[in-house]
């Protein structure tokens, strides 16, 4: 086999040397690598960030950090890992990396505006953190007026510029993205021929591309009335601070699904490859995307129950949340249906596609508890609502991310990670997320209130096992820090596909040379078709 | 009403249990069946089944509509205040609650109210946006400034309960705590007659004179450069330039921060606002003070409960006003 020679073979990590060849680059799977490096950083900032909160809340007394800098702690954490970590994720990583590879193209549609949007997420970066190291933020990642215009007095302008200019950069992933899968698509990679990671990627730029604008909108009237007193969210001046929630949820609801419809796609790839059957449903499952993409847009009212909306918007509100649940729901069905009678394997990133289900699933089922308008008013601003969240987007979206790094790693770097280290991780990440975040859906349902520095005596026991699920899951995310990068030298050789998956990411070397594919693919079978991929393995073999 | 949001609950609870683990149970039982025992091995491909799709789409869509259903008829029950609810007006600022009652008690951070009467809420802010949360009742709503919001409950076990901000309104916001009192209608009656200055709306007509309102509101003929304000309250309204508006607590406290919002039909926009001169405490005596030159509306049909308290906490309210005198 032509592996051994992975040294001398040129590849995209070789084909140039040198700092500038990084900072320039166009080659779309370099700046995945770009990307990488940048949202670990804002991972690890932001994480540091959350085990201050979990440290502060491990006593009912503030006896760690002032009210003052726990304020601007949890604030900090979601901005961080909100803007700067789960929404480039997925899609600017391994979506960047993998999008052109498996439509069987070079590269994205537009290089260098490839490359603009690390850049704006950088620039975006380097506001948020200027307003932190000058004195921080403190007004919760949601910015609610009037306190975020008229009452805090701290980087609110700063941080408002660095998630406004971090928008372009992710507008313009999914304007990337959107052209790429339109015209770069290899001859015969027909629309129902693309992975299920491309269709979600698709759906998840659709959302990007309508969705983002109206952040960018809300960021500038923000600024607008905090230093020129523009008077659109003041009621003394006739303003409506409503109206700012009514803005910030229409771009933070589908926000949600632009971290959380990428890991659904790297979890549709996870399934049918280690289970080696094509995704139950393959068509439902791509529709549902795009249902999710739709429907997504109409449910941002649902942040707004107790607000003092009016009764019957919250009705339409609670109808459509309901919706929105179906399409999820199919997913998860699909996935479990696909292990039928497969030749299940329990590789690394199984254990995260295993992990995702299960906690997706439980904060897909609490999110229907938020969704019903009786319950909501209870639970509402609890712990309760940090719980589902946490569920959706850490259970969910960043089990996904480890798995789909596990997965496409031997891809990237050709080398293999170590398997049992690996294995010890998801399980120790599984069970320390667990434990940090489930007590919190008992403390939501007792009454605990988000954002509280100090907290009743009788909610001390809950505090306490979920600061201590916080430990075991930091433990848990820096073993594959270390043993990524372990791999990078000593990992054993990968070749082009150690999974037997069917992706054309998998039909070149790995690490892919600078172009991808030594010559253009062209593609006569349907996504997640193991006996064709037998079939041309024995050919070859033979 | 926390028991109808808690039956509502287990219902949501019972259908997540469910699905969660008959989901974790299927994973686990394919996993292991199915596990992969050689490499080679090539399972048969299955692209799926229409019926199936259709099943767990109608199946949760179902379920989910009861949810909504049911959801949305005790989200009526929380949002529509009985009729014969007692009045208390709350103010929230950065980091405390202002309770004021009828009878003109005002307390900080703590709210004393008799037990099986139904208690409804006006609420609004001095600054931000706050919170004002009762687990133990299972209600909550915002609190915003400009405008009033509500919130009612009707506690049926005496005790004292955690009063919570929710929502995130600055450094000390998890401060911004407090206690409600539920206390047996006796206990509460004494500590109704403990200490006051008379009631909401004596305290509103005494200001309604030291603002001069008078000079052109005059509550009897001849008519002043005013509307008159007797039978104000609950009225239609009719506007210059046409239109209704009904004379609620939000159109009084507009009218009498921002009076060339709505013009009454056949007056002048003369009227300079009380805006920075009157705090949102003056804003609710004058309400009421308003209020109270309506007579109260016939009261509610006989026999029920709650009527025989409001009675009991007028004639409180009363007996104060005339020992005042």
């Amino acid at each position: 086999m032509i592996t051994e020679a992975v040294e001398e073979r040129e590849n995209y990590l070789n084909a140039s040397y040198g700092i500038k060849s990084w900072l320039l680059t166009k080659d779309h799977k370099r700046i995945a690598l770009l990307y990488l490096h940048t949202i670990t950083f804002f991972f690890f900032l932001g994480g540091i960030f959350a085990t201050l909160i979990r440290l502060e809340l491990l006593t009912p007394k503030g006896d760690l950090v002032s009210a003052d800098t726990y304020a601007k702690l949890f604030t900090l954490h979601g901005v961080i890992m909100i803007f700067f970590f789960l929404i480039p994720s997925i899609p600017a990583t391994l979506g960047n990396f993998f999008l052109p590879m498996m439509i069987g193209a070079k590269d994205l549609a537009f290089p260098r505006i490839n490359l603009l949007s690390w850049y704006l997420l950088v620039i975006g970066g380097c506001f948020a953190m200027y307003a932190m190291l000058a004195g921080g933020v403190d007004t919760g990642w949601t910015f609610y007026v009037p306190y975020s215009t008229n009452y805090s007095n701290t980087y609110v302008v700063a941080t408002g510029l660095g998630i406004f200019i971090a928008g372009f950069s992710s507008i313009l992933t999914g304007l990337n993205f959107i052209v790429t899968v339109h015209r770069m698509r290899a001859p015969g990679m027909t629309w129902f021929r693309l992975p299920l990671f491309v269709w979600a990627n698709y759906a998840t730029a659709l959302i990007q591309v309508l969705g983002t604008p109206v952040i960018a909108i809300t960021l500038v009237l923000l600024i607008g009335e905090r230093t020129l007193h523009i008077g659109i969210f003041d009621p003394a001046r006739g303003g409506d601070p409503v109206l700012f929630q009514h803005l910030f949820w229409f771009y933070s609801h589908p926000a949600v699904y632009i971290m959380v419809l990428p890991a659904m796609g790297v979890i549709s790839e996870l399934v049918s490859v280690f289970s080696k059957k094509p995704i139950f449903g393959y068509r439902v499952v791509a529709f549902s995307s795009v249902a999710i993409a739709v429907l997504g847009f109409l449910v941002w009212g649902h942040h707004l129950f107790v607000s003092g909306q009016s009764v019957y918007a919250g009705l339409v509100f609670s109808f459509l949340s309901y919706f929105v649940a179906i399409p999820s729901a199919i997913k998860v069905f699909n996935w479990t249906a696909t292990l039928h009678k497969g030749s299940i394997s329990f590789a690394t990133p199984m254990l995260y596609a295993f992990g995702f289900i299960g906690l997706f699933t439980v904060g897909g089922l609490t999110g229907l508890f938020v969704a019903c308008l009786g319950v909501d008013v209870h639970v509402h601003d609890t712990y309760f609502v940090i719980a589902h969240f946490h569920y959706i987007m850490v259970g969910g979206t960043l089990m996904a991310y480890l798995g789909g790094l596990h997965y496409w790693w031997p891809k990237m770097s050709g080398r293999m990670y170590p398997e049992g280290w690996a294995k010890l991780s998801a399980l120790v990440i599984y069970l320390g997320f667990n434990l940090t975040f489930f007590p919190q859906f008992i403390l939501g349902y007792l009454g605990m209130p988000r954002r509280y520095w100090t907290y009743p005596d009788e909610f001390q026991v809950l505090h306490v096992m979920s600061t201590a699920g916080a430990s075991v899951l930091a433990v848990g995310y820096l073993m594959p820090l270390i043993y990524f990068m372990w791999s990078l030298r000593y990992g054993a050789i990968a070749g082009p596909n150690p999974w037997g998956a069917t992706g054309l990411e998998w039909q070149t070397a790995s690490p892919p040379p600078a172009h991808n594919f030594e010559e253009t693919p062209v593609v006569t079978t349907e996504a997640y078709d193991y006996a064709a991929l037998a079939a041309m393995e024995e050919a070859k073999v033979g | 009403m926390a028991a109808s949001v808690d039956h509502l609950l287990y219902f949501l609870l019972a259908v997540a249990v469910f699905f969660s683990v008959g989901i974790f149970l299927t994973i686990f039982y394919f996993a292991i069946r199915y596990r992969r025992r050689s490499e080679s091995e090539l399972p048969a491909p299955v692209h799926g089944a229409m019926s199936l799709e259709i099943l767990w789409s109608v199946i949760p869509f179902g379920l989910t509509m009861i949810m909504f259903a049911w959801g949305a008829s005790v989200f009526f029950t929380i949002s529509r205040p009985p009729d014969d609810a007692q009045q208390i007006y709350v103010i929230g600022k950065q980091w405390m609650w202002k309770i004021q009652h009828m009878e003109g008690q005002r307390e900080i951070n703590e709210l004393h109210i008799p037990v099986g009467q139904a208690v409804k809420l006006t609420m609004t802010s001095e600054d931000v946006i706050h919170d004002f949360f009762v687990p133990a009742f299972r209600t909550k709503a915002d609190v915003l400034p400009g405008r009033y919001t509500t919130t009612w409950f009707k506690p049926t076990k005496p005790g004292k309960y955690h009063l919570f901000c929710a929502q995130y309104c600055g450094t000390n916001h998890y401060a911004m705590v407090g206690w409600v009192y539920v206390m047996e209608p006796q206990d509460y009656q004494a500590w109704l007659s403990g200490g006051t200055t008379g009631s909401l709306a004596s305290s509103g007509e005494k200001l309604f004179q030291d603002l001069a309102c008078a000079n052109c509101h005059h509550l009897s003929d001849p008519p002043g450069r005013g509307p008159n304000l007797r039978n104000l309250y609950g009225s239609q309204v009719e506007l210059t330039g046409g239109g209704h508006v009904k004379a609620d607590e939000e159109y009084i406290r507009e009218s009498i921060l921002n009076p060339s919002a709505k013009i009454v039909a056949g007056y002048q926009p003369i009227m300079p606002t009380f805006q920075g001169l009157v705090t949102e405490e003056n804003v609710l005596q004058l309400i009421e003070y308003i209020k109270s030159l309506t007579p109260k509306p016939v009261p509610p049909p006989p026999g029920a409960l709650p009527s025989r308290d409001r009675k009991g906490a007028e004639a409180v309210g009363s007996r104060q006003k005339s020992t005042k005198q």
